[in-house]
């Protein structure tokens, strides 16, 4: 198993939360795993980004053209990392629409079960939907379950399974 | 078994499996989170190591210094400008040698990412004469601490440890071990003669340090100098250390070069045992060193003709070395025909203030009162106050206070004297703004200090101030108060105000300057004071307001051009101002700035209501 991804988004959107959920499950699989993260003063709303190996890798971060796979939470900040995207690779995108690239409504979504802080989950709910993850839906919701806090447990499961059964029809092709 | 953690989280594990009792460390991004995480798990193992959030990272070096003086193990952290600050006891310290282990953990940030330069904690080491171990992941790094200890209490010496961004900031499944008892101090044995060594002893003391450099060369250079990578077939050679090992090592077996290429780590970049390694490489036709961030490798393996590095320009002399950047340089190494790789395409969001944050309400009362003013500032959040236009100068900690002292004498030597103010965060002013107050104080500097005091040391993740009676272990501390310390440090015209009352706050902005230039004028003190949104329970202290724009909104922009909220940006279709409901903290402050009062709380005419702390 080899797989390199990218996490994007503003500071505060819960990039870091996506990151542990995923190091967690790959640990849970017993694959290797290193993930760079963002911390500092990009976290005050700026653009953040952490990238995620898993399988046979030393250094955390991943070149150009070499992501597998991206979550972004932030459309303004797709750009900047948008190179890191391999031409194969499929890309996540957190938007109320887009063109080329699978989307969903996360920020409108989680708003509407009570938190836009939770879009992070529903976009990986989402991501999870199209099994191109490493891990599948069951695994990532206990895990989920188990590292997040206990207020927000219940709320972020909730967001995780919004996402993964958002109907496939609004889906671009 | 293994648990995932964070690179810093690694290392304070790493601190409590091989007995530090003691720790203390100033926060700052890299470093944070091993404080913090040292006391947690302690807490948590029910160990009886204790450790401290110091002032600074001079006072944090000595404290933990003194622990091991009296035979308990222990560690100072720091990112590495703070090592700047404690380069005083970290020189002195090495001559006088240690008891217990004691290491000094310096977080390098090549990039530079969050810090003001991207020097090289290695170098320092080098300079100090102490050995510096450089871990190229987060494993590796909880792995050395252990190799660290051992090599500073078998030769009573300091030793760094040196991790970097990406080593502290990656997260990875550690293996854990057991958490035995910590070393405790032993007792102080009374050693005029080392431990307040007059210069004559010094000397004696310089002799030993170049004694134990030479051992420890002798005795663990070699081990910590190993091939990683290549077959017997390789012809060239790369040396590294750090994460840009780890970087290196992925590209070479990504690119299938192990044929050609052998990769060899230094696990200790100071002291190198050059000799040896000098022996292994020169059968190799090629030779390239892959350091972060300074030529430390490469300076000590004295043969210019043949080492490329960075001293020759083949590895950039400056930046991070992320895999694209060390992809072009291999490639060339290697000669290698390269692809054209897709580049960054846009530019990444600026960081910008929390909504609702009080150093914007601070920010932009001080350019209403003072919009001719010279603003030098200070290291933290509200450096973001550039994008309000009100920081004009972020040298180093505490230089915002010194610098409008100086800008101050500038201009009365010139004979016109602009207003000047200067702005500093509460924990700042602790670390480094008291000297320069009563510096500026003592001097006759005049200028407006603005002390923006959200209690908290707020950037690099709510750390306790000395304001605080709690303290990092959960014991009760005794608070030392700002205005106290201002006082005392002889200003006379002090005010405490909430930055969120921005007409108040205004008006006693340019009261305070008209202070400094009366007859006996000198240093106006405002303490800006309203809680960090992001402390937890603080946003739930203070009123929310439903914000809304009503149809008196004129397009001019103010709320998010000059006072810069997040949460306010033009309607796409009107250019009129827009909430974004979803991230306003409801402050209210944005009602006070529209100058079309065209900003309201939804369902009343309210403004925001006085007091509402």
């Amino acid at each position: 198993m080899k797989m390199q991804m990218a996490i994007t988004g503003r500071g505060g959107q819960g990039v870091l939360f996506l990151t542990r959920i995923l190091t967690e499950c790959a640990l849970d699989l017993g694959q290797e795993v290193i993930a760079s993260e963002t911390h500092g003063m990009a976290m005050r709303g700026g653009s953040v980004i952490s990238t995620l190996k898993v399988g046979p890798f030393r250094g955390p971060l991943i070149g150009s053209g070499q992501a597998d796979l991206m979550l972004v939470l932030d459309e303004g900040s797709m750009e900047t990392f948008f190179h890191l995207l391999s031409k194969d690779g499929a890309l996540f995108l957190n938007s109320p629409s887009s063109g080329s690239h699978p989307f969903i409504d996360a920020t409108g979504l989680a708003a509407g079960i009570g938190s836009p802080l939770m879009a992070n989950l529903v976009l990986l709910g989402f991501t999870l939907q199209h099994n191109k993850l490493f891990c599948d839906y069951p695994l990532t919701e206990s895990v989920t379950g188990r590292i997040s806090p206990e207020r927000f447990r219940e709320a972020n499961l909730k967001a995780l399974k919004l996402g993964y059964s958002f109907p496939s029809s609004q889906r671009p092709g | 078994m293994k648990r995932i953690l964070l690179g810093n989280e690694a290392i304070a594990r790493g601190l409590l499996e091989n007995g530090c009792s003691f720790a203390a460390s100033y926060p700052g991004t890299p470093a944070s989170e091993i404080l913090s995480t040292f006391l947690q798990m302690a807490k948590a193992e029910n160990s009886p190591a204790i450790g401290e959030w110091s002032i600074n990272e001079k006072v944090a070096f000595e404290t933990a210094l003194a622990v091991s003086y009296a035979g308990g193990r222990s560690a100072v952290s720091m990112k590495q400008v703070g090592l700047n600050v404690a380069c005083d006891p970290l020189m002195s310290s090495a001559y006088t040698g240690v008891k217990g282990g004691f290491l000094v953990i310096s977080a390098d940030d090549p990039g530079p990412h969050s810090s003001q330069t991207e020097q090289d904690s290695r170098m320092m080491a080098m300079m100090a004469k102490i050995p510096a171990l450089d871990p190229s992941t987060p494993q590796e790094a909880k792995e050395m601490i252990g190799a660290a200890y051992q090599i500073s209490e078998e030769f009573e010496i300091p030793v760094m440890v040196r991790p970097t961004t990406r080593v502290c900031h990656s997260r990875q499944g550690i293996l854990l071990g057991e958490i035995p008892s910590p070393v405790l101090p032993s007792g102080f044995p009374k050693d005029p003669q080392r431990w307040a060594a007059t210069p004559r002893y010094r000397f004696t003391l310089h002799l030993k340090l170049n004694q134990k450099i030479e051992a420890i060369t002798e005795k663990y250079g070699k081990g910590s100098f190993l091939r990683v990578l290549g077959n017997k077939s390789a012809r060239q050679c790369i040396i590294s250390s750090g994460v840009a090992l780890a970087h290196t090592y992925d590209l070479i077996k990504e690119l299938n070069l192990e044929n050609q290429i052998a990769l060899y780590q230094v696990k200790m970049p100071y002291p190198l045992r050059a000799k040896a390694i000098l022996d292994e490489i020169s059968p190799f036709q090629d030779i390239l060193i892959i350091e972060e961030t300074y030529p430390v490798i490469e300076m000590q393996l004295a043969m210019r003709n043949r080492i490329k590095g960075r001293m020759d320009g083949s590895i950039p002399p400056q930046g991070e070395l992320v895999p694209d950047v060390l992809l072009e340089s291999i490639r060339t190494f290697a000669q290698i025909p390269g692809e054209k790789k897709p580049l960054p395409s846009g530019k990444p969001r600026r960081p910008t203030l929390c909504p609702g944050c009080p150093h914007r309400a601070a920010f932009y009362a001080l350019r209403q009162a003072l919009p001719d003013g010279i603003y030098p500032s200070d290291i933290g959040c509200y450096t973001l106050g550039l994008n309000l236009g009100a920081v004009d100068t972020v040298l180093c900690m505490g230089a915002g206070i010194s610098q409008a002292a100086g800008l101050y004498h500038a201009f009365r030597i010139k004979g016109e004297i602009p207003p000047i103010a200067a702005t500093i965060g509460d924990s700042t002013f602790y670390h480094a703004g008291v000297p320069a107050l009563i510096n500026a104080v003592h001097n006759g500097a005049r200028f407006v200090l603005l002390i923006l005091d959200n209690s908290t040391t707020a950037m690099t993740g709510d750390q306790p101030t000395p304001a605080l009676e709690r303290l990092a272990d959960g014991r009760q501390g005794k608070a030392v108060a700002i205005e106290d310390l201002v006082h005392a440090s002889g200003v006379q015209n002090i005010k405490v105000i909430d930055p969120y009352e921005l007409e108040e706050m205004t008006k006693a902005i340019k009261e305070a300057h008209e202070a400094t230039r009366s007859e006996n004028g000198g240093v106006s003190v405002i303490i800006a004071r309203h809680p960090c949104l992001m402390s937890p329970g603080a946003s739930k202290k203070q009123k929310v307001y439903c914000m809304e724009v009503t149809g008196d909104c004129v397009a001019c922009e103010i709320c998010f051009r000059d006072f810069e909220c997040p949460a306010i940006g033009p309607d796409p279709q009107s250019g009129m101002a827009k909430i974004d409901q979803n991230i306003c903290s409801g402050c209210g402050v944005c009602a006070q700035v529209c100058p079309q009062e065209a900003i309201k709380t939804k369902g009343s005419e309210g403004t925001r209501i006085q007091g509402a702390l």
